[in-house]
């Protein structure tokens, strides 16, 4: 029955991208707790969240367009000045939708 | 399973923390939702995606590569590269899972995505904080993910054009938010000027997610690599 087929299909694919997925998050962890926890290695590891918060902002702040770098920079120093990550959060977004609004 | 009062209240808080970022999830969400609709995805089918696969963008493109006959492997694959990251987050959150079980590791480890990992870590960083507080923010970033695609598979996408409210920007604005609690001070300057570099070359040469991986190797190997020099009066 090919109705029968494309199912096991379908389940075949999203079995297969869960554990991808599952296999990657518990793995980081397991590894990491398995390396040395002191020297170069730790360094590394104490670095690595602020590294890849980073690497997930910049190309993305770049993308938005000069509206999106003002915002970005607005987003920052409220965060630095307030420490407030939902009222930082706000002023980004409203920049960005005032500015898209306008047609900036 | 018996819960003490700390451990509610870190869920509690976590839950809480990534409400926001929850509401900008779920509208994306049924913009994923109203494809996977057209794509001939059931609800159900999509339901269970998101409750075992629960990865934004590898979501995305799985939906956006879902044509007749099903490329198996090529969408599997896809998966890997673009959920790559998880290792390094997974990696960097040893800290916080210190001394827990390794049952209570493969638990909780399910519901890790980019938003309540930033939220926890940023926290983390500056007080005590428990594995409670994450999952409590995986609860609600998945609540929020099912919620949002379940309605725009049956009722269309809430909204058609996140952008236009500004919405694609809330990731960045959370990101942006959270990423100077990660400053510990003058050892940071260089890892965090390669990482950024690195990430934004990568993302122009490279498809898919590799940027993430590249930038945040590169400014932690920078920051195992190279040590700025200590003041060294005490030598005196």
């Amino acid at each position: 029955m090919p109705s029968a087929n494309v199912d096991i299909l379908v389940w075949l694919t999203i079995i297969g991208a869960a554990l991808v997925t599952y296999s990657l998050r518990v793995g980081g962890l397991l590894l990491a707790g398995r390396l040395p926890k002191t020297g170069r290695f730790k360094r590394f590891m104490d670095a690595l969240p602020g590294t890849i918060l980073l690497s997930l902002i910049v190309p993305a702040a770049i993308g938005a367009g000069p509206i999106g770098w003002v915002a970005t920079f607005f987003t920052g120093l409220c965060s630095l000045k307030t420490g407030n990550v939902f009222l930082s959060m706000v002023v980004g977004i409203l920049i960005v939708a005032a500015g898209r609004w306008i047609g900036v | 399973m018996v819960f003490s009062s700390s451990q509610r209240q870190d869920l509690r808080e976590g839950f809480i923390a990534n409400l926001v970022v929850a509401a900008s999830v779920a509208a994306y969400g049924s913009v994923l939702g109203l494809m996977a609709a057209q794509k001939g995805l059931t609800w159900y089918q999509l339901l269970i995606m998101n409750l075992s696969v629960f990865a934004g963008s590898a979501q995305f493109v799985m939906v956006d590569m879902w044509l007749p006959p099903l490329p198996v492997v090529e969408i599997i694959l896809a998966v890997l590269v673009i959920n790559m990251r998880y290792l390094l987050i997974g990696a960097s959150l040893n800290p916080l899972f210190r001394g827990t079980s390794l049952g209570h590791k493969f638990l909780f480890m399910h519901l890790v995505a980019d938003e309540n990992w930033a939220m926890t870590m940023a926290r983390f960083f500056k007080q005590p904080t428990s594995t409670w507080f994450l999952l409590g923010g995986g609860l609600c970033v998945q609540s929020a993910w099912c919620l949002g695609t379940l309605i725009g598979h049956r009722l269309g996408a809430v909204i058609t054009n996140p952008e236009r409210y500004g919405l694609d920007f809330s990731f960045v604005a959370v990101f942006t938010a959270l990423v100077f609690s990660f400053w510990k001070g003058r050892q940071d300057v260089l890892p965090w000027i390669i990482a950024a570099f690195v990430a934004a070359i990568a993302e122009m040469i490279m498809p898919g997610k590799w940027y993430i991986i590249c930038g945040g190797v590169a400014g932690a190997l920078t920051a195992a690599l190279y040590q700025p020099e200590e003041v060294t009066s005490a030598l005196g």
